[in-house]
């Protein structure tokens, strides 16, 4: 396998998460009402730092939660093994709030598609908007992306692979063939 | 015109004639006519090319359940007796825990009748001590002794009270028949499951201590003593029996024992998979007390090897584990048993165990015709195997109608090929001949 | 993960630790608006009681529900004798109706074993007999490490008919695969000298064992056993292993007490000291469901019985 080829850098990807933020607060007409999901390993990560860079716009500190979505994916049963779970931890309550689901790629839709099962467990949101930092296509659900770092074309046989430093130590966008396999597949 | 058969070299296992060497065998209607070097057969004599061959006495059990009158979904004494002659027998001691129960002269003769229609083999049906097998009252037993009623037991019940095993024994004297003791005190055993030790306690199942047989057989040595009587330990499981046995013996007692198959090479630990075919009465001891037994049978003080043969219906077996009733079949694999697991690994030779398997238990029941010696002039009761054939347990169908055996999917060594019951073949090259 | 649960002594250290893991997510399911997830639509968990022990059928029934399985309540509380159906074809009628899992309770030791020899289904133990109880052992290590963080070298004692008890196998074994240290403590009547073989000490002087313990296990006393003549009086036996008041104060003051239940208050246990902060039974009853939903979940969250690992590598795992 050959060096990855790199679709973003850590400098890029600090501009689109900023970009991301002014989106939302946009979209949103201020910080007020929104709250974060983000959806475990990454997506997490990611609703942090988009959390961060709202209050240095706003000065508001916007919650933040994380979503574990295993128990709603539509392939338990289909592998040798249970999918291992993660934590999930929404702290606050979600009805009536805006609620911005961050993922780290934007796949099939079937990830999406369980974290708005998911999220409607806990409570009525007034809205659910989706903020990814790669839409790389290939859907396989109707879902798309309100807010979004980068599109990116890829090959089914591709991999995308997101770096953070709070998990990986460094920050990027790969593209890799298949085959290594990472805790969480992308979606 | 005479039926003749010769087997032309074969190897006579013979413990009672002490001989162990190859020979010609002539059997000539009912009889042996001729054993020796070189016999000449008259024309038209069937020759057995006998070469590898091991021939031995037919082998004798002291304990076999045949489940008829009663229990007919389970035995019957017809299936026991297929199951006998499939597995070298020629002469078996039935067991009286039938329904009615064995303990008069009609239900033995009922038994009796039945394995004559059968002809595959000597049944002898033992008497049970006490009317209906409740341990209270003595049976007609000279009566039954005299219409040829060989061996007394209330088996799978032990005679728990004192004074009637003492009357037993003294009345019994008069007759010269055994008493057959099933050892286990009942107060040491209420509600048991298996063998009281380390792996009842991690199964959770209830014990029957090694001290139940032991504090029996105690006794009942101290009665033989104080009466004189003929006393048999049946189905020996315990290493302190052993001793008491020995002690016993050296003492000059009218004592004899016996041992199966399952107890001398299987323990407590294979039921971790509570497999209710390994559930047996009594139970399957550690290791320690299965050594002590091969030791016991090894060195002398452990007169037999019996089978205990107890076959159950599929649906009796295929229950939860403290519901299914105990026992296991053990006609057709006790010679492949004891070859495979004791004669192969040099505890015992070839002489002795059949000596184990036909002599002395035939010695024990004074059955003149059985147990050898096979000479001239004797009833052709034997069985032929071959020593080194491999076989696995339940591959072939059972004979009996039974398949709960303790030894199910083992791979054995020694198949019977042929069994002889007064000079007819029961068994010919090893298929069944009824 | 495991296909069947019949014994504590199937799972490994890492084993427990996954099930005590997942079964934190699941807690955190039961705080949630709807208490209830999708992870095992579709599937169907048979409950085959044998005996009667509602609460353990009903904490399993919430599992099942809480995991969108569709249940099955299947009692007998007849006696072996009057029962008219076997066990084996019970076993094979469930089968025929598509169960997925069979959770069963039964007064015979080892009958969750001969049952797994007859069907397809996992079969996850509920108790059998005097043999094992392995998703209380289960809930009562998740519930001692809510206060507790580490097994290794943690000290618990259980007290009382360690004999007939399944709760204290499965618990024994459970807590010497995590390293903890084990006493039975009780009459030599009601412990099997064999028990040492388990690894754990044996003592029959309950305030000896007291002061060194983090956990506190008292098992409940059933008043048969005196009948049995296995120790004299029922007043004996609390005076000599009750947990009383006054042997509380011979705890160290963070040692939890703990009780499978139902409790027999004034005989193993003083009342009050069953409603004590530290006395965390209510807890192992809470902890129960989601320690349940943990187990459905790997055992039947996995791969159907049919597919092989050759087949799990091949359907790429197509996500979510």
């Amino acid at each position: 396998m050959g060096e990855p080829a790199r679709l973003l850098d850590s400098g890029e990807i600090r501009r689109a998460v900023t970009r991301i933020a002014h989106e939302i607060l946009e979209r949103n007409k201020g910080a007020a009402r929104v709250v974060l999901v983000g959806i475990a390993a990454r997506g997490d990560d990611l609703a942090r730092r988009l959390a961060t860079e709202i209050a240095r716009i706003e000065d508001h500190q916007v919650p933040v939660g994380v979503l574990d979505i295993t128990f709603y994916r539509d392939d338990i049963g289909m592998r040798a093994e249970a999918p291992e779970v993660h934590e999930t931890r929404i702290p606050f309550d979600i009805t009536g709030r805006r609620v911005v689901l961050v993922d780290d790629v934007l796949f099939t839709g079937r990830t999406i598609r369980a974290a708005l099962d998911a999220l409607v467990d806990f409570g009525r949101p007034q809205a659910i908007q989706l903020a990814v930092l790669v839409d790389r296509g290939h859907r396989e659900l109707p879902i798309r992306a309100d807010f979004v770092g980068k599109n990116v074309p890829t090959r089914m046989d591709e991999d995308v692979r997101v770096l953070l430093r709070e998990v990986d130590g460094e920050d990027g966008v790969v593209v890799v063939e298949k085959g290594e396999t990472r805790e969480r597949e992308p979606a | 015109m005479p039926e003749r058969t010769i087997f032309r070299g074969i190897r006579l296992v013979d413990p009672a004639s002490c001989h162990d060497g190859l020979t010609d065998v002539l059997v000539e209607d009912e009889g042996v006519s001729a054993v020796g070097d070189a016999v000449v057969a008259p024309a038209g004599t069937e020759v057995v090319d006998a070469g590898g061959l091991v021939m031995a006495p037919g082998l004798v059990d002291l304990h076999a359940h045949l489940r008829e009158p009663g229990f007919e979904h389970k035995e019957t004494v017809e299936t026991g007796s297929r199951a006998a002659a499939a597995g070298g027998y020629t002469a078996i001691c039935a067991m009286p825990n039938t329904e009615p129960v064995t303990d008069n002269l009609a239900v033995i003769a009922e038994v009796r009748n039945l394995a004559d229609k059968a002809g595959l083999c000597d049944v002898h049906p033992a008497g049970a001590i006490t009317r209906n097998l409740e341990g209270s009252s003595l049976t007609d037993i000279g009566e039954m002794a005299q219409a040829g009623v060989r061996l007394f037991t209330d088996d799978h019940r032990c005679v728990q009270s004192s004074r009637v095993m003492r009357l037993a024994l003294e009345y019994a004297k008069a007759f010269d028949v055994v008493i057959a003791q099933h050892a286990q005190d009942d107060g040491l055993t209420e509600g048991w499951q298996m063998h009281e030790g380390y792996y009842s306690a991690l199964l959770g199942l209830t014990g029957a201590p090694a001290e139940a047989e032991e504090v029996i057989v105690a006794r009942d040595v101290a009665l033989a003593r104080l009466t004189g009587g003929r006393l048999h330990i049946t189905h020996v499981s315990a290493a302190g029996t052993v001793d008491l046995m020995q002690q016993a013996r050296e003492r000059g007692l009218r004592v004899s024992s016996d041992v199966t198959p399952h107890h001398l090479t299987l323990c407590d630990q294979d039921l971790v998979h509570y497999d209710t075919n390994l559930r047996v009465n009594p139970p399957l001891r550690s290791e320690e007390h299965r050594d002590a037994l091969r030791k016991g049978l090894v060195g002398g003080t452990l007169d037999a090897i019996a089978t205990d043969h107890a076959p159950h219906a599929l649906e009796d077996k295929e229950q939860e584990f403290d519901q299914a009733p105990p026992g296991t079949t053990g006609l057709e694999t006790a010679l492949a048993v004891i070859l495979t697991e004791l004669v192969e690994p040099g505890l015992l030779d070839l002489l002795r165990a059949i000596e184990l398997l036909s002599s002395r238990p035939a010695r024990i029941l004074r059955l003149e015709e059985q147990g050898g010696p096979i000479l001239p002039g004797r009833a052709a009761n034997l069985t032929v195997f071959d020593p080194d054939a491999e076989w696995t347990v339940g591959e072939r169908p059972f004979a009996s109608m039974a398949v709960n055996s303790a030894f199910g999917g083992r791979r054995l060594k020694g198949r019977v090929l042929h069994t002889m019951l007064r000079g007819r073949f029961t068994v010919r090259d090893g298929e069944p001949v009824w | 993960m495991i296909k069947h649960l019949l014994s504590i002594n199937q799972l490994s250290d890492r084993d427990i630790l996954r099930i005590l893991d997942t079964a934190e997510s699941f807690r955190e399911v039961g705080t949630r608006v709807i208490k209830k997830v999708p992870a095992l639509r579709g599937r169907t968990v048979v409950n085959l009681f044998f005996e009667n022990s509602t609460r353990t059928r009903i904490s399993f029934e919430l599992a099942a529900k809480r995991l969108s399985a569709d249940v099955i309540n299947f009692s007998t509380s007849g006696s072996s004798v009057s029962k008219g159906e076997s066990l084996k074809d019970t076993a094979l009628t469930l089968q025929a109706m598509g169960a997925d899992a069979i959770v069963i309770r039964h007064a015979s030791s080892g009958a969750p074993h001969t049952l797994s020899r007859w069907v397809s289904a996992s079969v996850l133990n509920a108790g059998d007999g005097t043999h094992e109880h392995p998703t209380q052992a289960l809930l009562d290590l998740f519930t001692i490490r809510e206060h507790i963080p580490s097994f290794e070298g943690l000290r618990i004692a259980i007290v009382g008919d360690v004999r007939h008890s399944r709760v204290a196998r499965s618990l024994t074994f459970a807590m010497r695969i995590m390293g903890g240290e084990v006493t039975l403590v009780g009459p030599p009547t009601l412990i099997p000298p064999e028990a040492a073989g388990w690894g754990a000490e044996v003592s029959h002087d309950l305030d000896a064992v007291l002061p060194k313990l983090d956990v506190c296990y008292m098992l409940r006393v059933q008043r048969e056993r005196q009948r049995q003549q296995y120790f004299p009086s029922v007043r004996e036996y609390s005076r000599l292993f009750g947990l009383t008041r006054s042997r509380v104060r011979g705890l160290p003051e963070h040692a939890l007490i703990m009780h499978p239940g139902p409790m027999n208050r004034g005989v193993e246990i003083a009342s009050d000291v069953a409603d004590l902060p530290r006395a965390v039974i209510s807890d192992q009853v809470t902890n129960g469901i989601a320690v349940r939903m943990s187990l459905l979940y790997l055992v039947l969250g996995g791969g159907r019985a049919s597919s092989s690992e050759e087949d799990s590598e091949r359907s790429e795992p197509e996500v979510a």
